[in-house]
């Protein structure tokens, strides 16, 4: 395997990288406030549809952002209701809105656009287009350093940054301001925020509409700059892969680059089957690599690579003493 | 203290859920610019309105009370199983050997043969979410939704790799011999003068899924073990107090619902399609979901939860058919029902108890 295409491989693991590092984030600001959302995957799908959808109507890609983002915002409000103030199961409101998502987007894409459950491919200003950082033209011809700079640091679309950049900020956020103390306070033990006399209920919507935005810029990122217009079921799993890695990554932001990374590394493999052949020298095959994420995930779980513990009052639904 | 007298429990709290669901689904409904009531009436004419109709309705009728059961029992263990896609995929794999690797001589041995051939293998893919629950503490949800990709992944590796007869583009196992076709509807009502329609796939199994109910039912509710599934259940440390070993029940408990998802596979493998296809399961394992919570995880509940379920899948086809409307439609409403049912719960349920609470005082 040459340099090329290694760089090659690498700026599509960070392509790939992208959506799964937004939502994985976006699951860590829920759970470690305690609520667990397994519901990440039909956030991301939600506002998949409605960034491009907005976006191929006003031909204005920065409002389909918006409308994406606000529809995730909408499904975090009604996961907040369900398992914050109705104080119901939160691993049953996320499966919910899974299938709602999945659903809605179909019906409504049918319903405006009559593709078949997709929306009109977007074109010009309704794409997120690669930036293309300074010098690349006159560095890239630099050997070595060059080509990394133009191929696979300069190139991407804005999300990718705003992806990168938000995990230093959720680590400052979440360990370094005083509403990251009492947010992971909360999920761990929120009889103690209570008693400190701060709201427990309102640190947890803050957590989980923080959790929709990114969402909504993760969903975004699939229809209109990963690709060109939403088709049904496009988020394909990602939600899970992403709260694999936060599993994988033990709720750590950092960590969490790191494991969508490697799990962004799996997904460009399995494009390229011929890479993996002159690497090991055997055939793998494409639908197992693609498990690789999940089985890892597990085998995490289980404990035998170090222990994944999740924040201890994830889960639960907090009453207030009477 | 009981706030709500039973019925009001058991009826009330459900159907109200069911109620908000379905005024919903016809905002929605009448959102994309069709007729709820005409919807409603196209779909009662195209599922119940002949016996094609009902053999559709009753076909997917079984799957959901296989995956509806297996919901159930974990829910009695207080163990959430999102597994049954998986386990159903893998009860497919078990049905498929048995068929294509053993002889049978007759349907009647070979039903008996897939049937712990689909248990087995679903209650084997149960099994190691199971154990890591049991032993280290693992949770029963994540691991499950992670098994469920990496059974779509193995059975593509299988299909596309191994089990693809020679020669054939389809990712799909051999077609299973004659000997192992299943009777559907039609077979068995005719000699009693019933003439059910040929075309559609209900078969035997679903008579199977109706003794699984039963059964499932004098489990827990007349058996020592299922004594102890209820109770781990509703109070694991008043249950381990009680001598219940926490890591057996769990076993126990995920083994009976992976295997009852598994048998879901007799139906759409052994009895429709008549070879192993690739995505068999079409999401009946996480319906399995909406029918449990409906039918609150009761074997009775979860029986009309399905008939209502395959009613709606059947009549959800008939609508795409004939309207504008999408199959998607189903995915809403089954996404309404498990909010409604399962995550909103005391929405419906805090103003009832305020309300009976109310009236019992106004009595006093």
């Amino acid at each position: 395997m040459d340099f090329l295409t290694l760089i090659q491989l690498l700026d599509s693991t960070v392509r790939l990288a992208t959506p799964l590092l937004l939502a994985c984030l976006a699951g860590l600001f829920s759970e470690r406030a305690g609520i667990f959302d397994i519901g990440l995957e039909g956030k991301m799908l939600a506002a998949a549809f409605f960034s491009a959808a907005i976006a191929a109507l006003t031909g204005s890609v920065w409002l389909g952002l918006l409308a994406g983002i606000a529809a995730s915002m909408a499904f975090s409000l009604l996961h907040g209701l369900a398992s914050i103030t109705f104080r119901g199961n939160q691993l049953i409101s996320g499966v919910a809105i899974n299938f709602l998502a999945a659903g809605l987007t179909v019906l409504i894409a049918q319903d405006w656009f009559s593709q078949g459950g997709r929306t009109p491919s977007l074109m010009g200003g309704g794409r997120f287009e690669p930036l293309i950082l300074p010098f690349a033209e006159s560095i890239g011809t630099i050997p070595f350093l060059g080509p990394i700079y133009q191929e696979l640091i300069s190139g991407h679309s804005i999300l990718v940054y705003i992806a990168f950049a938000m995990v230093p900020l959720t680590w400052w956020v979440l360990f370094r301001t005083r509403f990251g103390l009492r947010l992971r306070a909360v999920g761990e033990n929120p009889g103690a925020v209570d008693t400190a006399g701060v709201s427990v209920v309102g640190l947890r919507y803050a957590a989980v509409m923080i959790c929709g935005v990114l969402c909504g810029i993760a969903g975004a990122y699939l229809s209109t700059a990963l690709q060109a217009g939403f088709v049904k079921d496009m988020s394909a799993g990602r939600g899970f892969i992403a709260l694999a890695a936060l599993i994988f990554a033990k709720w750590r932001p950092w960590h969490a680059l790191y494991a969508t990374l490697l799990f962004g590394l799996f997904g460009a493999l399995e494009t390229r089957p011929d890479v993996i052949q002159a690497i090991f020298g055997i055939k793998v095959q494409g639908a197992l690599l693609g498990a690789l994420p999940y089985v890892m995930t597990v085998i995490i779980l289980a404990g035998f690579v170090g222990k994944a513990i999740p924040p201890r009052a994830g889960g639960e639904p907090y009453v207030k003493e009477r | 203290m009981e706030v709500m007298p039973k019925w009001a429990e058991v009826i009330l709290v459900p159907l109200i859920s069911l109620l908000l669901a379905a005024v919903l689904s016809a905002l929605v409904i009448m959102a994309i610019g069709e007729d709820p009531i005409e919807a409603v009436n196209l779909m009662v004419t195209g599922a119940l309105g002949s016996t094609y109709g009902w053999g559709y309705t009753l076909y997917y009728a079984t799957n959901f009370l296989f995956t509806g059961l297996a919901v159930s029992v974990a829910f009695h263990a207080g163990l959430f199983n999102i597994g049954g896609e998986g386990q159903a995929m893998l009860g497919g794999l078990g049905v498929a050997l048995a068929c294509l690797l053993i002889p049978w001589p007759h349907w009647t041995l070979a039903i008996l043969g897939a049937t712990a051939g689909a248990a087995l293998f679903g209650a084997a893919w149960a099994a190691i979410p199971a154990y890591l629950q049991a032993k280290r503490g693992s949770h029963i949800v994540i691991t499950t939704i992670m098994f469920n990709f990496i059974a779509a992944a193995l059975l593509n590796y299988l299909l596309v790799n191994v089990m693809r007869p020679q020669g054939s583009m389809d990712p799909a196992s051999a077609r299973f011999p004659e000997t192992v076709h299943l009777p559907t509807l039609h077979d068995l009502l005719a000699p009693i003068g019933i003439n059910f329609s040929k075309a559609a796939p209900a078969n035997v199994t679903f008579l199977i899924a109706v003794l699984a109910c039963v059964l499932v039912w004098f489990l827990l509710w007349r058996t020592w073990l299922g004594y102890e599934i209820r109770s781990y259940g509703k109070s694991e440390p008043a249950a381990k107090y009680g001598g219940i070993s926490p890591t057996a029940i769990t076993m126990i408990a995920m083994l009976i619902s992976g295997g009852l998802a598994g048998m879901m596979a007799i139906n759409n493998v052994m009895g429709e399609a008549e070879r192993l296809v690739l995505n068999a399961v079409e999401g009946a394992g996480f319906i399995g979901i909406a029918v449990a919570l409906m039918g609150r995880s009761h074997p009775f509940g979860v029986f009309l939860a399905a008939v209502l379920f395959g009613f709606l899948y059947q009549g959800g086809a008939e609508l795409a058919l004939w309207t504008n409307i999408p199959r998607e439609l189903i995915v809403v409403i089954q996404a309404l029902v498990i909010l409604f049912t399962g995550a909103l719960d005391n929405m419906v349920r805090m103003p009832l108890e305020r309300l009976f609470l109310m009236m019992r005082r106004g009595n006093v």
